[in-house]
């Protein structure tokens, strides 16, 4: 057996599915019933699936997902200071809430709006891309995803255009007692040139709900997307999010994901650089502490000469708490002089606290740069004791060298004054710990 | 009442014990210095009297100010005023030399029940005292004792000591790694420091420091025991002797 229960995922699917946005449109009931009848042979992946070895869903599996609905409570969007005024969207349980979001200003020729409306509105646009970066193949969430796909957000930016303040996506769980599931699907095209910011903020006020999150996202020739994601997600939430990207020639795509948030987590990045002289920038931080799983899973597809790519991840796991990182490097044979680099370092500041890594280098050309190091340490005792023989407190001083140590990664963040957003919140994540 | 008054210390480290047995007094703005071969539990004793954890009290008692210094954890020793001077000041990337040093004078204050420095208070007071130590700006804005020079990182030393005004400083081979000129400097900024309500504990293997930073009192260490104790020339009987000598004929 390689899949656990359905935990009710798909329960009454042909009632609902009739209900969605869009629904009756050919193309995409085809490609939802596809998702469907996928998830419906692979269910939810147990341990024995190579890929979730290290990562246990039973937790989540363990009772049915109801609907989301509407959340009782009052919501609303705490400030995060990105720079510039953001264009912003608020997804509440899965739904664009169009009173918490503001997207005017933006710039003619462009589509920006949610999934659900561009289903209306921009359904050539969608036609041809949704579903054809994030395939299905034996990917238990993309097949969920696509089963329900409803809302999210849909970015479509035309040659060489520049937008110059951030796109903010906000998604919010809230469902109080009410156990929910929700599969926002994002999908990014950069034509040509173009050159965005996106900051994806998935943040949890109560609930144990799961939010099963999918991108797709294909950048043109010379595009550029500084793609940075922070998932602060409710303490008994589970969140899954799998982006996939396909970079053409000379296109950057860069993706920092710093996780604090739920009860389980799994990050999955995976990048085809399909055409010479593209490149990835992939890191992040996940800070773990109570008995939080936060898995990180990236794989890196040198399928043309000439491509960088470089991974910088940190993780600092205080108490029962666990990390996962799985780094996936394939540089295929004509992919010559690749120059390929990865790093994981993790933290231990408990000695109930775990670390798996799983760094994987596939390399079938020979003329190749690559390199990849995992680190597992414990604080420096030299450090701890120098710092308390000033005078600072054990826990302060614990503080000071967590933040440094998270900061290495941090400081990969190419946009000044994300970063330093980022870097706050990283450090209000110590806070909670002392 | 003396500053620091030891009796009889037995201390262990890995189950093997170092010190066996050591008095010592010292009043208040006196300069002791211990000397010692290499082995005889000079920096043994200096991480007793600041609280490095596996460095076991198995006997005897410390009192500083009166106190039962042992009791303390490291950092309060540290806020009641007793500072280590390390022999190898720790690298610690990522962490600004500001930072450090605004955390831990706030440290401190917080723990004397002094108003805590915000940052214009702080950069004054850092500012002055980089000008007496001439120790310029730029070193401060690095990260804490990473890629410093070992006249550096003594300097930072002397620079922390200023800072955080201790009543006892134990200064452990403060000397060690350093040329004549920057042991000369180093130096200087201890004499400085010296004052009526400030005692120092000089440990040092070598006698040259000693002509810089000149002791009231000398101490012999060996094998874990004071075995000879004097006035400054002390110090020189050794150089001119050697420990062997000076051993054998104590023993």
């Amino acid at each position: 057996m390689n899949a656990m229960t359905d935990a009710g995922l798909l329960r009454d699917y042909e009632t609902h599915a009739a209900t969605l946005p869009g629904a009756g449109s050919g193309w995409l009931d085809g490609l939802r019933k596809g998702g469907a009848h996928r998830f419906e042979g692979l269910g939810l992946p147990t341990r024995r699936v190579e890929e979730w070895k290290y990562t246990d869903l039973r937790t989540l599996a363990s009772d049915p997902f109801g609907h989301a609905h509407e959340p009782d409570a009052d919501v609303s969007v705490p400030d995060m200071d990105l720079g510039a005024e953001p264009y912003r969207a608020v997804f509440v349980n899965g739904h664009f809430h169009a009173g918490l979001s503001d997207l005017t200003g933006l710039p003619d020729g462009l589509v920006a709006l949610p999934l659900a409306q561009a289903m209306q509105n921009s359904k050539a646009f969608l036609e041809s891309y949704l579903g054809r970066v994030a395939t299905l193949g034996r990917r238990h969430f993309v097949a969920l995803n696509t089963a329900w796909l409803a809302d999210g957000f849909a970015l479509y930016v035309p040659d060489g255009m520049t937008i110059e303040r951030p796109i903010e996506l906000v998604f919010i769980g809230a469902t109080g007692d009410t156990r929910a599931a929700w599969h926002p699907r994002n999908l990014f095209v950069l034509h040509p040139g173009a050159q965005a910011t996106i900051v994806e903020r998935h943040i949890g006020q109560t609930g144990t709900y799961l939010s099963n999150t999918v991108a797709e996202i294909v950048l043109a020739t010379g595009a550029r997307l500084n793609h940075f994601k922070l998932q602060d997600e409710a303490a008994d939430a589970f969140h899954i999010a799998t982006t996939q990207i396909h970079a053409s020639a000379d296109a950057v795509y860069e993706n920092f994901s710093l996780m604090t948030g739920s009860s389980v987590a799994r990050n999955q990045i995976a990048i085809e650089l399909q055409a010479p002289g593209s490149s990835c920038m992939l890191n992040g931080a996940y800070l773990g502490r109570g008995k939080q799983q936060l898995d990180t899973t990236t794989l890196i597809d040198h399928a043309a000469p000439d491509c960088k790519s470089s991974e910088v991840y940190k993780g600092a796991l205080d108490e029962r708490s666990k990390g996962v990182f799985q780094g996936r490097i394939v540089v295929r044979k004509d992919a010559q002089r690749t120059n390929g680099h990865q790093s994981n370092k993790a933290l231990l500041l408990s000695d109930k606290a775990e670390i798996d890594a799983k760094p994987e280098l596939e390399i079938y050309a020979d003329d190749v740069v690559c390199s990849h190091g995992a680190t597992v340490g414990e604080l420096d005792e030299h450090a701890l004791f120098y710092l308390r023989a000033r005078g600072i407190p054990l826990e302060e001083a614990r503080g000071l060298l967590i933040d440094a140590f998270v900061d290495g990664a941090i400081d990969e963040i190419s946009n000044a004054a994300i970063r330093e957003a980022f870097r706050s919140h990283a450090k209000a994540w110590q806070g909670g710990n002392s | 009442m003396n500053i620091l008054s030891i009796k009889d210390l037995h201390a262990t480290v890995d189950g093997k014990e170092i010190l066996k047995g050591i008095n010592l007094e010292m009043g208040a703005g006196e300069v002791h210095a211990i000397m010692g071969p290499n082995g005889s539990g000079k920096s043994t004793l200096s991480y007793v009297l600041s609280g490095r954890d596996g460095y076991e009290v198995s006997k005897g008692e410390v009192l500083y100010k009166g106190e039962n210094l042992m009791e303390m954890l490291p950092e309060e020793r540290a806020q009641a005023g007793v500072f280590l001077a390390f022999q190898y000041p720790v690298e610690i990337p990522g962490v600004p030399t500001v930072t450090f040093l605004k955390q831990a004078m706030n440290s401190v204050r917080k723990a004397r029940g002094e108003k805590e420095l915000d940052a214009f208070e702080f950069k004054k007071i850092m500012d002055a005292r980089l000008k007496e130590l001439s120790i310029v700006n730029d070193m401060v804005r690095r990260a804490l004792n990473t890629g410093f020079s070992g006249g550096e990182k003594k300097r930072m030393e002397v620079l922390q000591m200023a800072m955080l005004e201790p009543s006892l400083a134990i200064l452990d081979e403060t000397d060690s790694g350093l040329d004549i000129d920057a042991l000369k400097t180093v130096a200087d900024g201890v004499n400085a420091l010296r004052a009526e309500d400030r005692s120092m504990l000089v440990i040092t293997h070598y006698q040259r420091l000693l002509d810089y930073i000149v002791p009231d009192h000398v101490h012999v260490l060996s094998a874990g025991r004071i075995i000879l104790s004097g006035d400054k020339s002390l110090a020189l009987e050794l150089e001119e002797k050697g420990y062997a000598d000076i051993v054998a004929a104590a023993a």
